[in-house]
């Protein structure tokens, strides 16, 4: 007798419809599974075996062969043990016939017939909404997260027991509620009043969290450049519903244990000696990079010279395309990759710019052309930290939190919502050439201020562009529609240094 | 065209070459008697050469020298001898106690007399110069090429290359390098492009022949002879002890003129120039200064650059602090401005081209 139950697999950051067909018929008892499984998935015969006689239920003394569709599929993981065994009952007429209509099953299975939690939950309820499955069976941790995702009905289910009782009818729970997700930013995270001094920096944070922009911090060691980057998720708006759900599905297929907070925006600070597969995503089996798990959040470079050129080269294009295409092997998948890129750097070798630097010309230039590449290059925003003044360290002068800081940052945001409705775009960095012209409009003393700019700063096309977004960007956060003088002047002094810069 | 190398200085200037590695040595050993460059052929080679073989060797190569043959490898690489008996020879030189035979020239020794003839000034400074160190000899070479004076500095990384590129981009003027090594190519290789703008319109002179590495010596060797070209030795950030303040002290054993750029009082990186002007050197702000000292004002006078009029307060408090500290932080904190006024004021500084900023973000004002 032939059964089929369906199931679903990760395929880069969304659920793929795998066909679990199982057949039972007389013969030397066997049980084998085909069509591109892992070891992991072959091992599920001896789970299935052991979870069905624990729960009560018969395995069959027959020779069984199960195959996973589509064969050329490789399947990898224990996330098929929950199909397998329900194909195995229904094709052994342990099930009524028509039970497994319109359900999709996902989990795995102990020993003694519980039902483990899986990975990407999300992206698995996704899947099958987009298939038209009315059910989707889930393991009970997992169901709030799988009932984010609406249009399907979600059961929870704790052990292969009361599956069996749910499919036959005998037992008729609720779907499962959603998991709560917090609009309010929570108030207990890093916050800006924490760090003393460095106005600069904190008004650069401002800029780059109301605008989008990508921010390199300079500084000498100890200045706070980490600590003011790990505050700045904390500055921008809350993720939406849709935001927050994308970001916790990206963060359950990666099997990450800590979720973040559904009110937070992810904060990933990968150490310099990752690889480009590591920043970028990527593996024989395609897993999401550091920029993938930054989207909609912060991606923050710290020391950035130490990183290896080609693994920043590799950082280039995700971060102006918004997402990543891997390809391995006959596959391509697409990561989403929309993270604010923060970098930080010493100003020279030794670390301390200035009076006391120790290093040498040759060396100094050295680090600069490290920095320097088509990756700084698109970086809009410079700013300097001051060394730390030990008087700042213990000064009660009051610093503004990141919540007053924020209240600004939401309204310049809305304003360049209200401007750029209907473009699909959310913030001035997103602009393209075109649109730059069209959104900011200078008062006639910036006019002058930009064309200094040229004449004396060689500013190049895209140098030009950059310094209107984020001159449109700071008139936003003033509250003025019109792109003064000054605006202008302040982005220009965000520039790029030039040493760093290729294109200039 | 005249042989402007006679036979003997020709062969003395390779012997110099073959034997720096000895001079290297005897140096090192501490048995080199002072004056070593003054002394002639055949005490040179008893006094550096430490093992019979090895003056055996020199011997031979005085005796079989051909000087027929050492032109021919010279003019192949471009490069021209020019002996203390030749008219293109720098006058200066001949008040050394020990002025080199030959100078080996690259640029043609017709140029070297131009450059010798107009009246000379040496920058010399710390090769990690500071941003405001290197506007300010750069500043210097331009304004004193564009005097018509001839800038001689020693084509080393900061201080030197900065006052090169101020010579090599003003309207008039001469630049002359003095190398310590064969002056055929360029050490430090980083400075090529350099190198290349000095051979545009100056010379690149060595007291050594083509191909002689480099040796420790050779530097204040080369350095005396930096000082005798010209008639004012301007030091430009340098730390003490360095080779500038040696450069200073051939000149003023010279009896020319030695003047230095004041620098922050207590600070390591401008200490010996600081020491020199504690000691009675020319107080240099400008290049006007140095032809004060020079033609005591009676010579030719450039306008000095006019104060940049700025109407804006904070413009012109933001420019004030530009210079007394480096980056925007410190610039906001000295002013009392908000980050955000002290970030406008310097983009539009910038855009009027008053200041620059660095890699690190240090910014400077911009004198050139």
């Amino acid at each position: 007798m032939l059964a089929t139950a369906t199931t679903f697999t990760i395929e880069g950051v969304r659920g793929r419809e795998i066909l679990v067909e199982v057949d039972v018929r007389s013969g030397l008892p066997a049980f084998n599974v085909v069509g591109l499984a892992d070891t992991a998935v072959r091992e599920a015969r001896e789970r299935v075996r052991a979870a069905l006689l624990n729960s009560g239920l018969e395995f069959p003394l027959k020779r069984v062969t199960a195959n996973l569709a589509p064969a050329y599929l490789r399947k990898t993981g224990a996330a098929f043990d929950l199909a397998l065994a329900v194909a195995l009952l229904a094709a052994s007429g342990q099930l009524p016939p028509g039970a497994l209509d319109g359900v999709a099953v996902c989990g795995e299975l102990s020993l003694s017939g519980e039902i483990r939690p899986i990975r990407g939950a999300i992206a698995i309820a996704q899947g099958a909404r987009e298939r038209g499955y009315a059910r989707l069976v889930v393991p009970v941790q997992d169901a709030p997260d799988a009932a984010l995702v609406g249009g399907v009905e979600v059961i929870g289910v704790p052990s292969l027991q009361r599956l069996v009782a749910l499919l036959t009818g005998r037992w008729t729970p609720e779907p499962a509620q959603p998991r709560a997700l917090r609009p309010q930013p929570r108030a207990d995270g890093p916050d800006l009043a924490d760090v003393r001094g460095q106005p600069d920096a904190k008004r650069a944070l401002e800029i780059a969290a109301a605008g989008g922009h990508s921010l390199l911090m300079v500084g000498p060691p100890g200045a706070g450049k980490t600590m003011l980057a790990r505050r700045l998720p904390g500055l921008l708006p809350p993720p939406t519903f849709e935001e927050a759900v994308e970001i916790r599905n990206i963060h359950s297929v990666a099997g990450l244990t800590r979720l973040p907070d559904p009110g937070e925006r992810p904060f990933r600070a990968p150490h310099h000696t990752v690889s480009a597969a590591g920043l970028v995503g990527g593996g024989s089996r395609p897993t999401p990079g550091e920029i993938t798990l930054a989207h909609h959040g912060v991606l923050f470079l710290d020391e950035l010279a130490e990183f290896a050129r080609p693994t920043l080269e590799a950082l280039r294009q995700p971060l102006e395309d918004g997402h990543v295409v891997v390809t391995r092997g006959q596959r391509t998948i697409t990561f989403p990759a929309r993270a604010l890129l923060v970098a930080a750097s010493n100003p020279c070798p030794c670390g301390s710019a200035g009076g006391v630097c120790r290093c040498g010309p040759v060396a100094r230039r050295r680090y600069e052309q490290r920095l320097s590449g088509p990756l700084v290059d698109r970086i809009d925003l410079v700013c300097e930290l001051a060394p730390p003044a030990p008087l700042a360290l213990v000064d009660e002068a009051r610093e503004e939190s990141s919540a007053a800081v924020r209240e600004r940052v939401l309204a310049a945001r809305e304003r360049q919502a209200a401007r750029l409705r209907g473009t699909g775009l959310a913030v001035n960095a997103a602009l393209d050439g075109p649109l730059t012209r069209h959104h900011v409009r200078l008062a006639a003393g910036a006019v002058r201020s930009l064309l200094d700019g040229h004449g004396r700063l060689g500013l190049s096309g895209r140098g030009h562009d950059r310094v209107l977004r984020i001159a449109r960007t700071i008139a936003d956060l003033e509250g003025s529609e019109l792109v003064q003088a000054h605006h202008v002047d302040e982005a220009l002094g965000y520039r790029l240094p030039p040493a760093l810069s290729e294109a200039g | 065209m005249t042989a402007a190398c006679c036979d003997d200085c020709l062969r003395r200037g390779h012997l110099l070459g073959l034997l720096a590695p000895r001079i290297s040595g005897a140096l090192a050993r501490r048995e080199a008697p002072a004056g070593l460059l003054a002394l002639d052929d055949a005490d040179l080679v008893a006094a550096v050469c430490a093992s019979p073989q090895r003056r055996a060797e020199a011997e031979a190569f005085l005796d079989r020298f051909e000087p027929g043959a050492a032109r021919a490898a010279l003019a192949e690489l471009g490069v021209e001898a020019v002996c203390r008996h030749a008219g293109a020879y720098p006058t200066g030189l001949l008040e050394l106690a020990d002025p080199p035979a030959a100078l080996f020239v690259v640029g043609g020794p017709e140029r070297l007399r131009a450059l010798a003839d107009a009246p000379a000034a040496t920058i010399v400074g710390s090769r990690r110069g500071t941003p405001y160190g290197l506007e300010m000899a750069e500043a210097l070479g331009r304004g004193l090429a564009a005097a018509g004076l001839t800038v001689v500095s020693g084509l080393a990384l900061g201080v030197d290359a900065a006052a090169h590129r101020g010579a090599c981009a003003a309207p008039a003027g001469g630049a002359l390098a003095v190398v310590a090594c064969g002056p055929e190519h360029c050490y430090p290789p980083a400075n090529w492009a350099v190198y290349e703008a000095v051979l545009e319109r100056g010379c690149v002179v060595s007291e050594l022949p083509p191909r002689t590495p480099i040796f420790r010596w050779a530097f204040p060797a080369r350095n005396r002879i930096m000082a005798a070209l010209a008639r004012i030795t301007i030091v430009v950030e340098a730390r003490d002890p360095s080779g500038s303040l040696i450069t200073a002290d051939f000149a003023s054993q010279l009896g020319r003129d030695v003047a230095a750029v004041p620098g922050r009082a207590g600070a390591p990186h401008c200490a010996g120039s600081n020491a020199l002007l504690r000691d009675g050197a020319h107080v240099i702000l400008d290049a006007a200064d140095v032809l004060d000292v020079l033609f005591e004002g009676s010579g030719p006078r450039p306008e000095p650059p006019p104060e940049p009029q700025l109407h804006d307060e904070r413009l012109r408090r933001v420019f004030d602090a530009v210079d007394a500290v480096d980056t925007a932080p410190e610039i906001a904190e000295l002013c009392g401005l908000s980050a955000s006024e002290v970030r406008a004021a310097l983009g539009r500084l910038e855009a009027m081209g008053l200041v620059r900023r660095g890699g690190a973000g240090q910014w400077t004002r911009k004198r050139t």
